[in-house]
């Protein structure tokens, strides 16, 4: 009965070393106030000007959305008061911003939809403000105050939560490969917020539009849209009009609640920022943005399908972060086969992430790593209830498994699954020794062990080994020594 | 007929966090509105297909390398502030939903 | 020599008397110092006396770290609103009073590099918003030339350093123009006041008034000290963003050599309010000049007083929305943050403050942009199209700096549009972008100075200084400056 739409507005903070308008780092969490200078302390006098690799940056990034580019763009007061704000105006883009109409397409329901991007600007983050910390006051750290921002905001083209979520995800994904930004919500190099309307289906009017602010994850845009399209909906139903209003998303209580307004219908009475002259990006360079592009996730995601023989599901959980795209083609540089390789990243590998809660970037973990431990499995080295042991300890360790079978704790393979392996290998390709076994020469077994630890480098535990050999020995070449063996303990 | 009344002076002072009433503002809405009354001479200027003047210079792409710089010391930023918890700058707490 | 004499000296005197050893850089600073210390308290062209043991440790440091400089031991004033280390910055306003900048601005930097001696706090308009001194919060300045008992204004907003150094408080001084505040004064007082072409020197360090308006330049006893100040503070600064490229020339090297081929434009000027004193003398200067005329138009010169106060009101407005009480100067405590917010905004600044911070926050609100900001810069447009077009009938432009002599204090405040009409001859080349200088050309019955104003085309600064300084040599300024040194 009613079309839900929604919109997004991103906020990315750019990785640049500086901030955008003066030279101060931009590192996260440094002390309070140690990453300020007159000019982002918006002192009497000072003057800002443009960083050349955010410029780029932002650049690059309208790039991978296909957008059109300005030929020309400039700089705005955004003007407004707030203690967090040092100049009371905000440095943006407000008529000729610097890039427009760009898409991304996400899969919905099996086939490709595309969500239109208005435009994308770049503008100076606030600082931040502590009210927890004090009783009657609030503190200020204007570290952040002039970190690099660039804006990216949607049409209102999704039209679920579900979309919504793979939007965020899929537009993540392509600003990672892009590696311009940590892309990272706890972090807060990474805000949205989000705005949704009710509209009876097939209307063509917007129904007013309520913004949700507060979200701290993409787990809480879908939660927070969920409730507002329900909330919205039930009010809806008792002929209540909707107020359009900004709400904030409460992640305890999982709802949205009416923020207090901050100012009477904002005027921020835009002009062009005086301080700063016109930018002109030409033709030549917006080509070579196109051609410097990395390949994209959804490219990558079709090279896997196509190159790999992976399903499309594979191919989009391995190319949904970089990282973890890298391993598995690195990986797969040293063992030829995809599929495993696949496996063990989207199963021990991520279960191990995620009950560390860590990211594919932050272990210490080299491609070759999972061919080498794919081939000790193959090899009969290791059983594949060792390997999943040798793969924690590889992880946690960061540690070569070839490195860490040499190594002590797993120096002998005791598994009784491997050494059976073993033994049948060293059976099948010893036939005469076997013979000779079976026909009474103790020596040949000894050859046979010796044969086995050649193969394990060493490594097969010698006792278990000459017990398994026998074993097997004796069910397929039983010898008149061990026949005799029965008959007398019989 | 008047281009300003002390009301929209008010709004207006608002935005720019002044507070202004009673004879201080009927003065101010007075005086401004002789200068915007002498300011609207302006509108009567032929300016069809003239771009504005935002820069007198003609200059572009004025750009700066990504190099940090040195920072103000912390020390320096909380002497600087008329209240401070240092390191942090402090002002009457912000009422925030 | 007698006290005041060194201090009435101008820089290239001094720089010569050093050579010849003839006067020690600690001599000059201390006849200045006494100079200020005497009259200052009636003057009040600085906003607090300089520490005169604090100024000779400085003077020490400096003779020691630039032993080539160009400024080497020269005092120079610097007017309240360029930031220097190790001192209040206030811009003549209560809202920063406490301030003290802990960086140096681009020209500071400048002077410093070449050994001069920084004397800060000449007085000003607050936040250089005025054509008098009187707004400054702190009290006005008196214009030396006033005769006894008949006090005048110095002009303004660069008041406290065009009284300094017309009264040999100082040697040279630096001030600010967006609507005229260096050419004014200059004007007023009987000395040399230069803007430079927008972009010539750096804004870096400037406090704001109209970002696309203001410049800082000198104020000094003749062309040529004008000319060796310009040479140390213009140039390129990679922090100012509207700083200009272009190669600085040497422009007191090239004094002498004034063109034979210059010719001088002649508009026809809205003539509302101009003393027939004043007209008289400026078109005696320009025959003196010999130089031969020309009469060119400037035909939207009538628009320039609206265009400008809409445009550089509007960027005022927004450029002092950071005075506010969070981070410096001063903050009204005792309430909420909104409180805070408009006590301190309210009680910092003053009337003509609050008129402009009004005005600009009116004319970029929402639905007023387009009648007034968008379309003020269209008419810049216009008045830019204007210069470009007479430039190419003729090398400058002259027209009186301004309409009267220094009025009495009190005179213009009554009406604040008053005041502004009073801008009439010099708001253009700010809003053209262009260079302009005024010079003194005599002075009427009270022996009050008249200003001859030059304007020249962008980057033509060393046009105006080659004339001022043929007109210094034609009517003997020495002689004529020495005229119009009331008796201390």
């Amino acid at each position: 009965m009613y079309e839900t739409v929604v919109g997004l507005e991103v906020h990315l903070q750019l990785s640049t070393k500086t901030k955008l308008f003066c030279g101060c780092r931009t590192t996260f969490g440094a002390p309070p106030n140690s990453q300020t200078c007159p000019v982002c302390l918006g002192l009497p006098g000072v003057l800002p000007v443009l960083n050349r690799q955010a410029f780029e940056w932002g650049i690059r990034v309208a790039a991978a959305f296909d957008c059109e580019i300005a030929p020309v763009m400039k700089f705005d007061r955004k003007q407004y008061f707030y203690p967090d704000l040092p100049k009371n105006y905000q440095i943006s883009q407000f008529d000729q911003p610097l890039a427009q109409h760009g898409h991304l397409d996400i899969p919905v329901g099996g086939q490709a939809k595309r969500i239109r991007i208005r435009r994308i600007h770049l503008e100076e983050d606030a600082g931040k403000l502590l009210h927890e910390a004090h009783q009657t006051d609030t503190f200020v750290d204007l570290n952040r105050a002039g970190v690099p921002l660039l804006e990216i905001v949607s049409e209102p083209d999704l039209r679920t939560s579900e979309e919504t979520y793979q939007y965020l995800v899929d537009l993540k994904a392509v600003l990672q490969y892009l590696d311009v930004s940590s892309c990272d919500m706890e972090k807060g190099s990474l805000r949205c917020d989000t705005n949704v309307s009710l509209r009876k289906a097939g209307a063509a009017e917007l129904g007013a539009r309520v913004e949700i602010k507060n979200l701290n994850s993409f787990r809480a845009v879908k939660q927070a849209l969920e409730y507002e399209i329900r909330r919205q909906t039930l009010a809806l139903e008792k002929q209540e009009r909707i107020v359009q209003e900004t709400r904030l998303w409460d992640a305890k209580k999982l709802l949205t609640t009416p923020m207090r307004s901050k100012e009477e219908a904002a005027d921020y009475r835009y002009f062009p920022e005086p301080d700063l002259v016109p930018f002109t990006i030409s033709r030549e360079v917006v080509e070579r943005a196109k051609q410097a592009l990395p390949e994209l996730p959804a490219q990558r995601r079709a090279r896997f399908e196509a190159s790999y023989q992976l399903s499309a599901y594979d191919a989009g959980v391995l190319t949904q972060d970089r990282t973890l795209a890298d391993l598995f083609e690195g990986a797969v540089k040293t063992y030829a086969k995809p599929k495993p390789i696949a496996n063990w990243i989207m199963g021990d590998l991520s279960a191990y992430l995620n009950a560390q809660n860590l990211a594919v970037g932050d272990v210490k973990l080299r491609p070759e790593w999972l061919g080498h431990l794919l081939q000790l499995i193959d090899a009969g080295t290791i059983s594949g209830k060792m390997a999943k042991e040798l793969f924690q300890e590889m992880v946690r360790r960061g540690v070569d498994p070839a490195e860490l079978v040499k190594e002590g704790g797993l120096r002998q393979i005791v598994d009784e699954g491997a050494l059976e392996r073993i033994a049948e290998q060293i059976i099948a390709a010893n036939p005469q020794s076997v013979d000779a076994y079976a026909k009474g020469k103790m020596n040949a077994l000894m050859f046979l062990v010796g044969q086995a630890m050649k193969q394990t480098q060493g490594k097969a535990n010698p006792q278990q080994m000459t017990e398994m050999l026998k074993r097997k020995l004796e069910k397929t070449h039983p010898t008149r020594n061990a026949v005799d063996e029965r008959e007398v303990r019989s | 007929m008047a281009v300003v009344t002390p009301d929209i002076v008010k709004q207006v002072a608002m935005l720019a966090r002044l507070r202004l009433e009673g004879k201080a503002l009927t003065q101010l809405a007075a005086q401004l509105d002789e200068i915007l009354q002498y300011v609207q001479q302006l509108q009567a200027v032929d300016t069809t297909g003239v771009e504005p003047t935002s820069h007198v210079l003609p200059l572009s792409n004025i750009l700066r390398k990504d190099e940090p710089q040195p920072s103000l010391s912390q020390e320096a930023v909380a002497a600087l502030a008329p209240a401070a918890h240092p390191p942090f700058i402090a002002v009457p707490k912000v009422i925030e939903s | 020599m007698a006290s005041g004499e060194l201090a009435s000296k101008t820089i290239h005197e001094l720089l010569d008397l050093f050579e010849k050893k003839q006067a020690s850089s600690e001599e000059v600073l201390d006849d200045v110092l006494s100079r200020i210390e005497q009259h200052n308290p009636k003057v009040h062209a600085y906003l607090e006396s300089p520490d005169p043991d604090r100024m000779r440790q400085q003077l020490r440091d400096q003779w020691k770290a630039s032993p080539s400089g160009r400024l080497r031991g020269i005092p120079i004033t610097i007017k309240d609103n360029i930031c220097s280390t190790g001192v209040e910055v206030s811009c003549a306003s209560r809202i920063l009073k406490g301030f003290r900048s802990p960086y140096d601005a681009t020209v500071i930097e400048r002077l410093r590099r070449e050994g001069a001696v920084i004397i800060p706090r000449a007085n000003m308009d607050e936040f250089a918003f005025g054509s008098s001194t009187e707004n400054s919060a702190f009290g006005g300045t008196v214009n030396p030339r006033s005769k006894e008992g008949d006090a005048r204004v110095p002009g303004g907003s660069s008041g406290g350093s065009a009284a300094a150094v017309a009264g040999d408080l100082a040697i040279a001084a630096l001030g600010s123009d967006t609507g005229g505040s260096i050419r004014q004064p200059a004007s007023f007082c009987g000395i040399v006041g230069l803007k430079p072409t927008y972009g010539r020197v750096s804004r870096y360090g400037l406090v704001a008034f109209a970002s696309s308006l203001d410049q800082i330049g000198p104020l000094t006893k003749d062309a040529r000290d004008a000319a060796i100040l310009l040479s140390v503070i213009a140039g390129h600064d990679p922090r100012d963003s509207t700083s200009a490229p272009n190669k600085v020339p040497d422009y007191e090297a090239a004094l002498d050599r004034l063109p034979k081929d210059v010719t001088i434009g002649l508009p026809t000027l809205p003539s509302k309010g101009l003393e027939r004193n004043v007209e008289a003398r400026v078109q005696e200067a320009v025959k003196v000049l010999g130089l031969s005329t020309v009469p060119i138009e400037l035909e939207n010169i009538g628009q320039s007083i609206a265009t400008y106060y809409v445009i550089a009101t509007a960027e005022a407005s927004s450029n002092l929305a950071r005075f506010d009480g969070v981070r410096y100067g001063a903050r009204a405590n005792g309430g909420s943050l909104m409180d805070m917010y408009l006590d301190t905004r309210s009680q910092g600044f003053g009337a003509e403050a609050k008129r402009r911070i009004l005005l600009g926050t009116y004319v970029l609100s929402q639905g007023y942009y387009d009648a007034y900001y968008l379309q003020g810069m269209k008419v810049r447009t216009l008045i830019k199209r204007d210069f470009d077009e007479a430039f190419k009938q003729c090398s400058v432009i002259a027209m009186p700096t301004s309409p009267t002599v220094a009025f009495r204090p009190g005179e213009k405040m009554e009406d604040p549009l008053q005041m502004y009409l009073s801008d009439i001859y010099t708001i253009s080349a700010n809003l053209a972008g262009i260079p302009a200088i005024s010079i003194c050309c005599g002075s009427d019955a009270d022996r009050l100075p008249i200003g001859l104003q030059l304007l020249a085309p962008p980057f033509r600064e060393d046009l105006l200084l080659q004339i001022a300084h043929a007109y210094e040599q034609k009517a003997n300024w020495p002689t004529l400056r020495a005229s119009l040194r009331v008796p201390h």
